[in-house]
C-alpha cells in the first residue's frame, strides 16, 4: 500500500502580496514560506494517520520546485512520511506540475495519491484533477472524510450545499480539505528523524506548458467605512436598503 | 464555438450554471460565435429555457449514470462534445463539480486552463482571464496559449441577463461507461441557501460568545434569504459547522452583502470575504482591523444592536 502526498509551497497566510518586475512576479523578499495549509493539515495528516493505523503503508511526500524549497519539505517530513521527493523545475503552469507529478506516480505504482484542495497562492484547484486524467484513475475532490478498509474507500466530499458520500476502490486521487484530519505540530523526535530521512532530487520530464501569467493586480482601495451610531441600529437598515440597495 | 457545462444536482440546474451561460454567451460574442450548452444526467427542468441564457443549443446525455456525479466519467463525455461541436472555448461554473472536472478536462485536451475567473477574457492581444489569486488580496492576468481553452467562473462573479430565446435540444447519443464511485448518500442542508452561491451572508465570530447566540445571525439571514458564515474558530471549537467556514483555509465568497458580527477581521477572514460588494462590521471594538474593509459599520454590541437591526429589517420586509 503506497501513498504518495503533494506538498507545495506557500507564502505565509500573513504575507504581504505585492508584486515587481512591472507587476509581473510576486515580490518573495522577506517572505515567510509554509506548507499550503491544505496540503500539511488535511492531506499529509490524514496520510500519516492511515500510516499509524497500518504499518505496511508507504507514505511519500513529492514537490515540484527548486532546492530553496527543502526547508518545506523537511518540515513536512518531520510530521510523518517514509521519503521525500522533490523535482527540480521551476514552477510553469498547473498542467506542467501535474505532468510531473503524474509521471512519478505511474512509476512508483501509487495506490492512493493525495493533494490539498487548492494552495492558498494561485488557489488553481487543479492539480489532482489533472493528475488524476493523466493517470486515468477516478478522482473525489474537497474530501473532508477519508477511510479505508483495504482497497475500499469510503470517502465524503464535500458538494455544494451540502456532503454527498462516495465509496471507491483503490487507486484512487483524492484532493482533502478540512475535516479530513486536525492540523499536528511536529515534535522535537519528528524534526531530529527528517534531517535523516531520504530526500530525492529527480530531474523534470519534459512537459507541456499551457499557460502563463501576463501581469498581476492589486484590488482598488476601498473608500472608507461609513459608521452608523450603535444608538441607531435602524439607520444602518435604513442605508443598507435605500442608498446600497443591497437588500 | 463556446460551450458551457451544465450543472445539475439532483435533476436541478444550479444558479451558478446560469451565470456560466451568460458568460459563454458574452464571450461568443465578443469572438463571433455562438454558445451552445452541455448537460449530463436525468433532469426533468425545461432545458430550451437555457437559451434564456444567450445559449443557441442544449446537448444533453440523459443517461442515469450520469446523474450521479463522477469526474471521470463526466470529462470523458464532455470531452465527446468538445470534439463532435468543434468547441474552441469550455466554460465551467468554478463549483465543486467544476473545480473537479475542468482540470481533468485540460490535462485530456491539453487545453490550457484558468479557473476562478471574474470577468470576460481579454481577446484583443491573445487570450488573458483575469482570475483572483492569493485568496482574492490579488487579481492574475492568465495568458492561455493552446488553441482550445477552458475557464472556469467565479460563482457571483458576472451578472446573470436573460431574454425570451429558447434553445434548441439535441440529445447527443454515446455510451457511458460504469461508474467507478458508488454514491451512497447524499446530504444536503436543506432549507439553507448555499453558501458559495448566496447574494446575501450574514457571518458570525467569536464575538458571539456561544452557539446559543446564534439566532441573531439565524433570524436575520432567514429574513433576508441569506446564507450563513462563521470566523474559522467558531468552525473549530464547532459552534458551527465546518461548511460555513469563511477566509483564506475555508470558503472564498462574493456576496452582495456580507454582514460580519462579532469578527475581528483577521487577514485570513478578509481574505475569503474581501470580494463582497458591500461589508459591513458590527464589532464593540473601534480598532477592529474589519472596519478598515468595510463599507458600512457599527461600533457597538452586537447583542443589543442585533435584535433592533433585526426588527427594523421585519418592518421593511412587512412593508415591501
Ligand atoms: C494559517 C491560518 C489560516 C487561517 N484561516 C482563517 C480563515 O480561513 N478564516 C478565518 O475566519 N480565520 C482564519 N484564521 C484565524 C484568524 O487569524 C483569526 O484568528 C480569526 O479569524 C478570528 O476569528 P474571530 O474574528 O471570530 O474571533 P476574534 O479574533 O476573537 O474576534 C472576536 C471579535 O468579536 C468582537 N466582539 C466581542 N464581543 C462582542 C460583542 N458583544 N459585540 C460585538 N463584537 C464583539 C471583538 O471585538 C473581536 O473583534 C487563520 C489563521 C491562520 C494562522
Amino acid at each position: 500500500m503506497k501513498i504518495l502526498v503533494c506538498i507545495s509551497k506557500t507564502p505565509d497566510t500573513t504575507a504581504k502580496i505585492a508584486f515587481a518586475d512591472n507587476n509581473t512576479k510576486f515580490a518573495a523578499e522577506g517572505v515567510q514560506w509554509i506548507i499550503n495549509p491544505y496540503d500539511e493539515w488535511y492531506a499529509l495528516v490524514r496520510a500519516i494517520e492511515l500510516k499509524e493505523a497500518n504499518p505496511e503503508v508507504v507514505l511519500h511526500l513529492i514537490n515540484v520546485g527548486n532546492a530553496d524549497n527543502e526547508p518545506i519539505i523537511r518540515k513536512a517530513l518531520a510530521l510523518g512520511g517514509d521519503e521525500a521527493i522533490r523535482i527540480n523545475s521551476e514552477i510553469a503552469d498547473s498542467f506542467n506540475v501535474a505532468s510531473q507529478i503524474a509521471a512519478v506516480a505511474k512509476e512508483g505504482n501509487y495506490d492512493l495519491v493525495f493533494t490539498g484542495k487548492e494552495t492558498i497562492d494561485y488557489n488553481g484547484s487543479s492539480i489532482g484533477g489533472m493528475i488524476a486524467e493523466l493517470l486515468d484513475l477516478p478522482f473525489i475532490s474537497h474530501a473532508v472524510k477519508f477511510d479505508l478498509e483495504g482497497s475500499n474507500a469510503t470517502v465524503t466530499r464535500e458538494i455544494d450545499g451540502g456532503e454527498e458520500v462516495d465509496k471507491a476502490i483503490l487507486p484512487l486521487v483524492v484532493s482533502c480539505q478540512k475535516g479530513m484530519a486536525e492540523q499536528r505540530i511536529p515534535n522535537m523526535k519528528g524534526i531530529m528523524g527528517a534531517r535523516t530521512k531520504p530526500l530525492k532530487v529527480m530531474e523534470p520530464i519534459s512537459a507541456d506548458v499551457l499557460t502563463s501569467i501576463a501581469s498581476f493586480d492589486l484590488p482598488p482601495v476601498k473608500a472608507g467605512v461609513k459608521l452608523v451610531s450603535a444608538d441607531n441600529p435602524e439607520e444602518l437598515v435604513r442605508l443598507l436598503h435605500d442608498e446600497a440597495k443591497a437588500f | 464555438m463556446v460551450l458551457v457545462f451544465i450543472d445539475q444536482s439532483e435533476g436541478q440546474i444550479k444558479k451558478a450554471s446560469f451565470e456560466a451561460a451568460s458568460y459563454a454567451s458574452k464571450i461568443a460574442a465578443q469572438l463571433g460565435t455562438t454558445a451552445e450548452a452541455v448537460l449530463l444526467g436525468v433532469t426533468s427542468e425545461n432545458l430550451s429555457n437555457l437559451g434564456n441564457y444567450g445559449v443557441k443549443k442544449v446537448h444533453t446525455i440523459a443517461n442515469e449514470t450520469l446523474t450521479n456525479f463522477d469526474a471521470q466519467l463526466y470529462t470523458k463525455a464532455i470531452a465527446q462534445v468538445v470534439e463532435a461541436t468543434n468547441a474552441d472555448v469550455i466554460v465551467f461554473s468554478n463549483n465543486t463539480t467544476g473545480k473537479a472536472v475542468a482540470p481533468r478536462l485540460s490535462a485530456r485536451l491539453k487545453a490550457g486552463l484558468v479557473t476562478g475567473a471574474i470577468a470576460l477574457p481579454d481577446t484583443s492581444n491573445g487570450f488573458t482571464v483575469k482570475k483572483t489569486v492569493f485568496s482574492a488580496k490579488a487579481f492574475a492576468n492568465i495568458n492561455i496559449n493552446t488553441p482550445k481553452k477552458i475557464i472556469s467562473l467565479n460563482p457571483n462573479s458576472f451578472n446573470i441577463s436573460s431574454t425570451t430565446d429558447t434553445a434548441e435540444v439535441v440529445p447527443f447519443n454515446t455510451s457511458v461507461d460504469a461508474s467507478k464511485i458508488a454514491v451512497s448518500a447524499i446530504n444536503k442542508v436543506t432549507g439553507e441557501v448555499s453558501l458559495s452561491e448566496a447574494e446575501i451572508v450574514v457571518s458570525g465570530g467569536r464575538g458571539l460568545k456561544g452557539p446559543e447566540n446564534w439566532g441573531l445571525v439565524t433570524e436575520l439571514a432567514t429574513l433576508l434569504g441569506a446564507a450563513t458564515a462563521c470566523s474559522r474558530p467558531v468552525a473549530d471549537i464547532h459552534w458551527r459547522p465546518h461548511h460555513e467556514h469563511v477566509g483564506q483555509t475555508g470558503l472564498a465568497i462574493a456576496p452582495n452583502l456580507y454582514i460580519a458580527i462579532g469578527i475581528s477581521g483577521a487577514i485570513q477572514h478578509l481574505a475569503g470575504v474581501n470580494r463582497s460588494k458591500i461589508i459591513v462590521v458590527i464589532n464593540k471594538d473601534p480598532e477592529a482591523p474589519f472596519f478598515k474593509a468595510a463599507d458600512y459599520g457599527i461600533v457597538g454590541d452586537a447583542f443589543e444592536v442585533m435584535p433592533k437591526i433585526i426588527e427594523a429589517v421585519k418592518k421593511i420586509k412587512a412593508t415591501a
